[in-house]
């Protein structure tokens, strides 16, 4: 039976690890991703897995271990935040490319410079093209679902990609929540056995991973990658609708709140989608409607579905928690603002949208942030005039 | 000891058709390497002129599992492929008995891929490290890395009328930074002396730890020297005492060759056209200060022989 239980964060993600029971993880610490591997050693040091723990001697040196590991035929995570997911950078590419499905938990951490411990997005951002599907969890629930789910996403025989699932640093990583965790036995039967179609380890059959291709070959290399992730979408909901099953919580690649006859929306992700959620609740009350779009599957970006969930909107506004730097404003408003842009409106109108950068380097987001949002949009949805297009929230200026 | 006429009747699993030069070291070194190899292997290779000349897609020259990563995490993906040996032979998914190389160049081993290499020898994956050393970054076309000897002319520290002596540092002792670590099995080695070469391979693939060999692997593009004399460079620089063959055994360090007459290092620097400049009247005195340094550490490996 399923059991209520309060846990931080990293300590769900490490107890999906211990219930997942992979063949190896490698990972090196790095606040505040630390107590995942903190928690995960203790189940090995008492025999709670049947996990081989590679500690090396950074991040670069995990993921290229975690790659040799999963080449080699099994099951294979990792996690890290900042600085760490940075220094694995060229490796996180190579991963994705030579189509190894490791899963690694991101808690999410600002990067330097200068040197910050608490959270914002521009870690993961910075993988966002490196072929890896990317999710997004609100809550440590979702980070727990997500982290299972991510196992049998990653090793679908029609994906075979490694996945990122996301955790807001310090926010949902180290603050303690209830959770509904699942049996053991149930989570083992859901992420099933490994079978990898190719191994090192196979000796019948030798095999070589990681040749050079020159202008010949490896531009069908990159056109297959755009299509296998191209793919993710339709196995996320199916693993979803598997999982739903087990734990009668239901994922989908967006979560839609009171957006069905909202006149102005924000689109979020991560733990700041639950403070949108309350101001939404609020600002109904007093007769505004205001709706929440929160993103799950960021990588691949569901641009269709979410153009279409956000078109009958009078005024939009994205919230990122990370920036492009002489970008047109963050990551998301970039895609949010493409995928309208492909979006055919039946009558050829646009909606004004707007972009506020929040949270950066663990700043708050407070409620007054999001009604503020939300008050801005209700006078773009009056006037149909943009005053600002991207602006800093809760700066001092 | 090897059998070389069994050797030669052993399949190749680094097997013609690859697209190093002609009379390059490194092959040759590495071929010698797997003669010795009795398990099913597979091998980690560092980006540098071996990877890249083996396996143009979509063709192979490895009869054997290989993977390539990058370039400085050949030790930590062999690492990563040990591990996941460990797990599944535990578990019983793996019945079979693996062993696990490493191959990296100087550049790959010496520089960027030092820290990878020191982690691998500190957690003691059961993993034999193979530097083939040819002393430059020959890959990118004759680039200093910390293993080019002092004296040498290379593309980033070329002779000038500023730079007489072209590399001005001493090469990095590596061999001993990887005993420092205590692990079971250190050697170096050349593969002008096969049998010596073979021998340590296999001692390294049995000693039940993490072990290291540096193997000198003359390349004729950059030491600049005639390309059917690979293995005489590879046996003068063992008689000038530039590259003693000596192995350290759980601590231990012996001496495995010893000349029967040792030849002086100008005869190594005249051999060479990458060492032509140090003949030069502006150089005088160099030669012979080199001849004192490979006289003393000789001496020091004696010295520790003895321990």
């Amino acid at each position: 039976m399923p059991k209520i239980i309060a846990r931080t964060g990293d300590d769900a993600v490490a107890e999906a690890m211990r219930q997942i029971n992979p063949d190896v993880v490698a990972a090196y610490p790095i606040t505040p991703q630390t107590e995942i591997v903190q928690f995960f050693s203790d189940f090995v040091a008492n025999g709670k897995v049947k996990t081989e723990l590679l500690c090396p001697e950074s991040e670069h040196s995990a993921m290229s271990a975690c790659i040799g590991a999963s080449a080699a035929g099994g099951r294979v995570m990792t996690a890290t935040s900042s600085q760490g997911l940075a220094y694995m950078w060229e490796l996180v590419y190579i991963a994705a490319s030579y189509r190894l499905p490791i899963v690694m938990p991101v808690v999410n951490r600002a990067l330097s410079g200068p040197i910050n411990i608490h959270c914002d997005h521009s870690d993961s951002m910075g993988a966002r093209d490196s072929g890896w599907v990317q999710i997004f969890s609100e809550n440590i629930q979702e980070a727990y679902d997500n982290t299972i789910q991510a196992v049998r996403i990653a090793e679908h025989a029609n994906l075979l990609l490694p996945v990122i699932v996301t955790l807001d640093g310090f926010i949902i990583s180290h603050a303690m929540e209830q959770f509904e965790i699942l049996d053991d036995d149930t989570v083992q039967k859901f992420v099933g056995e490994y079978k990898p179609e190719y191994s090192l380890l196979d000796a019948k059959h030798p095999i070589t991973y990681g040749p050079l291709q020159l202008f010949d070959y490896y531009m069908e290399q990159k056109k297959q990658q755009h299509e296998v992730i191209k793919s993710a979408s339709s196995v996320v909901l199916q693993i979803a609708s598997e999982f739903e099953k087990i734990s009668k919580r239901k994922y989908e690649l967006f979560e839609e709140y009171r957006m069905d006859d909202a006149d102005i929306g924000i689109v979020v992700l991560g733990s700041a989608s639950g403070t949108a959620k309350t101001v939404a609740d609020k600002l109904r009350e007093q007769g505004l409607r205001a709706g929440v779009l929160k993103i799950r599957l960021f990588r691949p970006f569901p641009a269709a579905e979410l153009a279409n969930s956000l078109s009958h909107l009078k005024a939009l506004a994205v919230l990122d928690r990370s920036d492009t730097f002489g970008g047109l404003g963050g990551p998301v408003f970039e895609e949010v603002c493409a995928s309208l842009y492909n979006y055919q409106f039946p009558d050829g109108h646009k909606i004004p949208a707007v972009n506020y950068i929040y949270g950066l380097g663990g700043r708050d987001v407070t409620l007054d942030h999001i009604e503020k949002v939300y008050r801005d949009l209700e006078g773009i949805s009056r006037t149909g005039k943009i005053n600002n297009l991207i602006q800093y929230l809760g700066v001092r200026e | 000891m090897a059998n070389i006429k069994e050797l030669a009747r052993k399949p190749e699993l680094l097997t013609g058709g690859h697209r190093l030069c002609a009379g390059c070291g490194a092959p040759i070194a590495i071929r010698q390497v797997l003669s010795a190899v009795k398990n099913p292997i597979v091998i980690s290779n560092a980006t540098g002129c071996v990877e890249v000349s083996t396996t143009i897609y979509p063709y192979t020259a490895w009869n054997c599992s290989w993977i390539h990563v990058a370039f400085e995490n050949a030790a930590a993906v062999i690492s990563g492929v040990e591990t996941m040996y460990r797990s599944l032979k535990k578990q019983g998914k793996v019945t079979d008995d693996y062993s696990f190389i490493a191959i990296g160049g100087d550049g790959g081993t010496y520089d960027i891929g030092m820290q990878a290499l020191s982690g691998m020898l500190e957690r003691g994956h059961k993993c034999l490290y193979i530097c083939y050393n040819n002393e430059a970054y020959m890959n990118t076309g004759i680039q200093r890395s910390s293993a080019t000897p002092r004296g040498a002319d290379t593309t980033t520290n070329p002779v000038g009328k500023a730079a007489a002596i072209g590399k001005i540092q001493e090469k990095k002792d590596l061999t001993a930074i990887c005993a420092a670590h205590g692990v079971p099995y250190v050697a170096q080695a050349s593969p002008a002396y096969w049998n010596d070469l073979i021998t340590k391979v296999d001692k390294a693939l049995n000693c039940g730890g993490a072990s290291f060999m540096n193997i000198i692997a003359p390349c004729h593009r950059g030491w600049r020297y005639n390309p059917e004399d690979t293995i005489s460079m590879a046996r003068l620089a063992v008689q000038t005492y530039v590259w003693p063959l000596y192995e350290v055994e759980n601590g231990k360090y012996r001496i495995t060759y010893r000349p029967k007459e040792k030849i002086p290092v100008s005869d190594w620097f005249k051999s060479q056209g990458r060492f032509r400049h140090l003949f030069k009247p502006e150089n005088s005195g160099f030669i012979e200060e080199v001849q004192k340094k490979v006289d003393a550490s000789w001496e020091r490996l004696e010295k520790l022989e003895t321990l």
